[in-house]
């Protein structure tokens, strides 16, 4: 947990954004984050994000799904218990399918929305500051951290001069604490705030 | 997943009206901000009477045992498996809007996915109280699970059908879940954030797991809800194959037919579509959302309607073929003297006239149009798909192959009706909730689609459309620099 400097700079088209996202990029800033009420398409390219790869948690979880399935059930009828159903063999692999299918989906599935929650930090009673109230509503907020090297007032008269509406500094929680929405916490004793 | 930017007037608009982002949040979740209409607490009212109804029926099953049910030999299976195998037929829609539609990029799934997954997971839990109940002593229901037991350890037979679809049903139901409930992440967080009360700012926060709309955290919301409808397109179509194969495996003639699967997944998105019918004609009327729900949306899926009820109605005549064809006494006895005529007869027809010849008028564009129309007939086909599962099940099953172990007429008993009616309880309970609580339609798909497929946005083309192909060409590739939301496919 540390306290950090924002400048933000709201937008209210994407006709907008678009260009302004990169004359910051040409300028050199860097971005903490942009939020955005829906996935604007193309944004995350624009911002220079890399690709996902959650799909191949998604395959390998499959996977896991899979291998549980069919070994479980070759381990049962073959091993631990071979049971003589209507004189069939004992590995029914053909049998097997819909549950090693079905056993497929459902680790993978999990697995993968799991997998989405750790890394994009989601739980309930998770709170986070957020930027601006209509950020998941109708504008796109642009952030960036401030640091040492940058000037905040050059980079607030940048950002109006591509188009961003409001724009201010926020002093404010990069990351997530545990806390209820709709009642204000105190995170920092008043004397640990540089 | 970027769909093409430009879309040509000649598609409907999505979104009807003059709409910006903030109206779309407001005409969503202005119902969940206001305080519950008195026709909302009559109809919750309602369903929890007909939910108090069926728990008293299922605790009577329970106390007293299957025999409060008519069930006999040979009919073992009756209005259960029917109720069972209906409901799971209905959840089969929503998963097809929202992950096949999504798939082959049908920008109308976007006013309807959300509460058409929401009907799918209500209907699935309807359907799943079905068989457990039907095992007679519920309290052994866990005895379907693989674990390690002191009874040897015994395992479940991992090659039979009805296995299978405990693996299926509670598979299909928890990705449903999964993939429901991350599409409402970001519209809890709408909500959380634009909330007046504590109470609710704090319930839809929780609810929303802390959702800030980052950009990297929708690049991989997108992909995420991509990878769920690739899973949950073969998944949908097991799981009423696997329905089927309860029936398809066994030697019961009538039921031993290679043709059920396909079959059965066609039933299942015949009566899921009228279904969701049923429930969005409410809604859009109720709630006012005639802007998102349009007459494009009915259209379409009337046309879906109109598409699995033809397939339906191939399948009953290959099916009436086939057993001709085979030559066995005793599957043509079945499909000629006993299902279609004979002390049943006027269910068999029913069904035919519910499910194959009604739906034919929706080759009528007008008829297609017609509100009015599209409710009548989303009851009609759901009455026919009902009547359908249990031809198949009560009709195999009354004519044994003796005539000695021939049945009397089965009729239920009112605790097996209570038990369907309860669970119609169940499922509008439920329904009532999530239109009260929930953002009924995906208010960030929609902001996605508004810009290109929102009537106003469909308007300012008008000048584009116009234009000479080479013209339009050059103009949006000249116009892309300054001009970041028009795009074309293959830019």
């Amino acid at each position: 947990m540390a306290l950090k400097k924002f400048v933000v700079g709201c937008f209210e088209d994407e006709k907008v954004l678009f260009p302004a996202v990169e004359k910051v990029r040409k300028a050199g800033y860097k971005f903490h984050d942009i939020y955005t009420p829906f996935p604007v398409h193309g944004l995350d390219k624009a911002m220079g994000l890399r690709d996902t790869s959650i799909h191949t948690a998604g395959f390998l979880f499959g996977m896991i799904g899979t291998t549980t399935a069919v070994t479980f059930m070759t381990w049962v009828f073959t091993k631990d218990w071979p049971l003589n159903i209507g004189g069939k063999p004992n590995f029914a692999f053909p049998a097997w399918i819909p549950i090693a299918f079905e056993l497929t989906v459902l680790c993978s599935a999990v697995g993968m929305v799991l997998t989405f929650l750790y890394i994009c930090q989601l739980a309930p009673s998770l709170k986070r500051h957020h930027f601006h109230p209509r950020a998941t509503d109708d504008l796109f907020v642009m952030v960036f951290e401030c640091t040492d090297k940058m000037n905040e007032d050059e980079l607030k008269s940048f950002l109006a001069n591509v188009g961003a509406q409001e724009i201010n500094t926020q002093v404010a929680e990069e990351g997530w604490w545990i806390g209820k929405y709709g009642e204000d916490q105190e995170l920092y004793k008043e004397s640990n705030i540089a | 997943m970027s769909l093409t930017k430009y879309e040509s007037q000649l598609r409907e608009p999505l979104v009807m009206g003059n709409k910006t982002y903030g109206q779309v949040t407001q005409d969503i979740v202005h119902t969940i901000e206001a305080k519950p209409t008195r026709l909302w607490y009559i109809g919750f009212y309602v369903s929890v009477a007909f939910l108090m109804f069926g728990v008293y029926s299922v605790y009577r099953e329970v106390v007293y045992g299957i025999g409060q049910w008519n069930l006999n030999r040979t009919i073992g299976w009756g209005w259960d498996i029917t109720n069972f195998v209906w409901w799971v037929g209905i959840g089969h829609a929503g998963t097809l809007i929202s992950a096949i539609l999504l798939l082959f990029r049908q920008g109308w799934r976007t006013g309807v996915n959300r509460a058409a997954e929401a009907m799918t997971i209500f209907a699935v839990m309807c359907a799943g109280q079905f068989p457990i109940f039907h095992m007679g002593r519920v309290w052994m229901a866990f005895f379907t699970l693989p674990y390690p037991n002191t009874r040897g350890p015994l395992w479940p037979n991992f090659n039979s059908p009805l296995l299978w679809d405990v693996f299926a049903i509670s598979t299909y139901f928890t990705v449903s879940l999964l993939f429901w409930y991350s599409g409402l992440l970001p519209d809890f967080a709408t909500i959380r954030d634009r909330a007046k009360t504590k109470l609710r700012k704090r319930l839809y926060g929780m609810a929303s797991f802390g959702w800030s709309g980052s950009t990297k955290h929708w690049q991989r919301h997108e992909s995420l809800s991509l990878i769920l409808a690739g899973l949950s397109t073969p998944l949908v179509l097991s799981v009423h194959t696997i329905v089927s194969f309860d029936f398809a495996t066994s030697v019961v003639p009538g039921w031993h037919t290679t043709i059920f699967p396909p079959y059965f997944v066609a039933g299942a998105i015949f009566s899921g579509f009228a279904m969701v019918q049923t429930l969005m004609l409410i809604l859009r009327k109720v709630m006012n959302l005639q802007d998102y729900i349009t007459l494009g949306h009915i259209e379409s899926m009337n046309k879906v309607i109109v598409l699995t009820g033809s397939i339906v109605g191939c399948a009953y005549l290959t099916e009436l073929f086939m057993a001709w064809y085979s030559q066995v006494p005793f599957e043509q006895d079945i499909f000629f003297k006993y299902r279609i005529a004979g002390p049943y007869g006027w269910s068999y027809w029913l069904m035919m006239t519910c499910n194959v010849v009604s739906p034919q008028l929706f080759w009528f564009r007008k008829l297609r149009r017609s509100v009015m129309f599209t409710f009548i007939m989303s009851i009609v086909v759901n009455i026919g798909m009902w009547f359908e599962r249990f031809v198949i099940i009560v009709s195999s099953l009354y004519r044994d192959y003796l005539p000695s172990s021939w049945s009397i007429y089965y009729r239920p008993t009112i605790w097996e009706i209570g038990f369907y009616l309860g669970t119609f309880g169940l499922f509008f309970t439920c329904f009532f909730l999530f239109a009260k609580y929930f953002p009924v339609i995906a208010i960030a798909e929609i902001k996605y689609v508004l810009k290109t497929s929102g009537e106003s946005f469909k308007n300012e083309m008008s000048a584009l459309e116009t234009k000479q192909v080479d013209e339009f060409i050059h103009e949006i590739h000249g116009d892309h620099r300054a001009e970041g939301s028009v795009k074309v496919a293959h830019h």
